[in-house]
């Protein structure tokens, strides 16, 4: 499976009340929630994000609360995956537990800039900037995980 | 190869013999927590899976605090949707205005976490509970909803750091200024994934409350979770609180650790964790005069009876300093009547403060003290990221309850020996 998309860049330790603001979780509705995503940091990310956009930051992404609104708010403004160094522990167990795919990618979350035009593919882990023709090699899924993702979260892999 | 408490007790709740850092395993639940912000999301996961029961109705507890008592509308249709679900299941823990309190204050009060447990809480300081020798973690709602059913959850095993604590604590300082000493250290990911394991010949000059707030703040550092040594103090404390048998567990002596950290209690000042990281720890060599417009005194870090009389004998006779708003929360019912009956409500009003029933409220920006644009507060809670408690260019400072009594009487972050 691949995505592609347009990115979007943060910087090192983007939280999860940047990524959504506490004062908005009095609803757990997916579209509200991302209208306000990255509000805190990035006014203009809800009114420049488009369907398949790839979201790459530094480390740390994600810390914070354990607010599974964070990464719903992500995946429900479009974005098909995100790439950074390091993530947060349980942001990152959010996210597969949603079907948010991400991947920890060092290498990848440097060299690639805001506006790059980036194809990721889930099954070999490679990570294409294909507007400055460099390849990255991400760490694909294991199977556990990959069977999480394919049936679109934890609770429908539980029912078998 | 030895093993951490923490990988003792995911051991033994994984049915296994043995496991090490890595390993993934399926672990046996005691204790499934959530509140009334990510349990409406556990719960519309829970039944649009189809789920028809809970695996225990006496190892569930849902608390209602976050936007409690509820704040707006919508607060309050997430607060019945949890009322509704703990009704029709048959959820003894529920916990609701008039008897609940701020959670991770909460359990250990009630005695529904004890030593040895495995915990998940869909709520990131769920890693409170490691002060009792615990393995407790936050996880998301979708984790919640499948540990509601099923009893059970997968984990990483996680490799540790030891943080072997000697010495004891100088006037005016507290857990909360380890904590944050230590993770200014060691950095906001210092510790990613991994287990924060406390023991030394200090801890026993560590409270509870000590423990239970630096445990609360091992996710500060990106830990998995932090965890005390079992000791007297942390028997003492559970023998008029839990009723069920327990098993704790000890580190072997070959246990392995990525690092290891000694941390000399009597070497610790005053610290301040300036905005917007709780990493940007200062002790008060490097603050100059920093003028604050609110204190926020309460929280899942310090909410305690303890931290009610450290704020109360810094306030004692005093009176907060004009156009600062001091809001004073005990966490839970218990210590907001402890607190009275000790008379230290009063020395809270006649200073100037207002006091509040339980809730997060202010700690996340909810509700109970919002922060306009430029403003700046002194709060013990544990985060001081951007916009977490209002505008997005306010401030906020971390520090115990003995620093934010002292700065509510200065308008100033201040320590204690400066008006004492």
């Amino acid at each position: 499976m691949k995505v592609s998309g347009k990115v979007h860049k943060y910087g090192d330790n983007v939280d999860t009340d940047v990524i959504i603001p506490a004062r908005y979780l009095n609803t757990a509705d997916h579209k509200e929630l991302a209208s306000h995503c990255m509000e805190d940091i990035d006014t203009e990310f809800v009114n420049k994000v488009r369907d398949g956009d790839i979201m790459v930051a530094k480390s740390n992404f994600g810390c914070g609360s354990s607010r599974e609104h964070a990464p719903i708010a992500i995946k429900a403004s479009g974005i098909s995956c995100v790439i950074a160094k390091t993530f947060a522990r349980i942001f990152y167990r959010n996210s597969i537990n949603i079907g948010l795919p991400i991947i920890e990618c060092p290498e990848a979350a440097e060299g690639i800039q805001d506006g790059d035009n980036v194809e990721i593919d889930f099954d070999t882990g490679i990570i294409t900037d294909k507007t400055t023709g460099k390849t990255y090699q991400g760490n694909p899924f294991p199977e556990f995980i990959k069977n999480i993702i394919n049936k679109n979260g934890l609770l429908n892999s539980l029912k078998g | 190869m030895g093993m951490t408490m923490t990988q003792k007790v995911l051991a033994a709740h994984a049915g296994q013999e043995c496991v090490k850092a890595g390993d993934l395993i399926m672990a046996r639940l005691d204790m499934v927590l959530g509140n009334d912000i990510t349990s409406p999301v556990a719960i519309n996961e829970f039944d649009k899976a189809g789920f028809s029961g809970v695996f225990d109705k006496t190892k569930i507890s849902m608390v209602m605090d976050h936007f409690a008592p509820n704040k707006d509308i919508k607060a309050a249709t997430q607060c019945k949707q949890c009322r509704d679900f703990c009704n029709k299941y048959d959820v003894l823990n529920f916990y609701d205005v008039g008897d609940m309190g701020v959670e991770h204050a909460l359990l250990p009060e009630k005695g529904l976490v004890k030593p040895g447990d495995c915990v998940i809480g869909a709520d990131s300081h769920t890693c409170t509970y490691g002060a009792l020798g615990a393995f407790s973690t936050g996880v998301g709602s979708t984790d919640m909803a499948a540990g509601m059913a099923t009893g059970k959850a997968w984990f990483k095993v996680p490799a540790a750091l030891k943080f072997n604590i000697t010495g004891s604590l100088n006037k005016y300082v507290s857990g909360k200024d380890v904590i944050l000493h230590i993770i200014g250290m060691i950095g906001v990911d210092g510790a990613l994934y991994k287990s924060m394991e406390f023991m030394g010949d200090g801890l026993k000059n560590l409270t509870m409350e000590d423990r239970l707030c630096m445990a609360n703040m091992a996710i500060e550092a990106g830990a998995k979770n932090g965890i005390f040594a079992v000791d007297d103090v942390t028997l003492e404390y559970v023998k008029e609180r839990v009723t069920d048998e327990f098993t704790y567990y000890t580190a072997d002596d070959d246990a392995e650790y990525e690092a290891v950290y000694d941390i000399n209690l009597s070497d610790i000042k005053p610290t301040v964790s300036f905005p917007h990281l709780p990493e940007n720890a200062k002790t008060f060599d490097e603050i100059g005069d920093v003028n604050i417009d609110q204190v926020v005194i309460g929280s899942c870090t310090n909410g305690r009876i303890e931290d009610m009389r450290a704020a109360a004998e810094i306030l004692k006779g005093k009176k907060v300093a004009k156009g600062v708003r001091c809001i004073v929360i005990p966490a839970t019912q218990k210590v907001y009547l402890q607190s009275m009956e000790e008379g230290l409500l009063k020395i809270f009003i006649d200073a100037g403060c207002a006091v509040s029933t339980p809730t997060c409220g202010p700690c996340l920006g909810g509700h109970m003290g919002i922060l306009a644009k430029g403003e700046r507060a002194v709060a013990t809670t544990n985060r001081n990221f951007v916009g977490r408690m209002g505008h997005p260019e306010s401030e906020v400072y971390l520090a115990s309850p003995y620093v934010a009594a002292a700065s509510a009487v200065t308008g100033k972050i201040s320590q204690p020996s400066e008006i004492m």
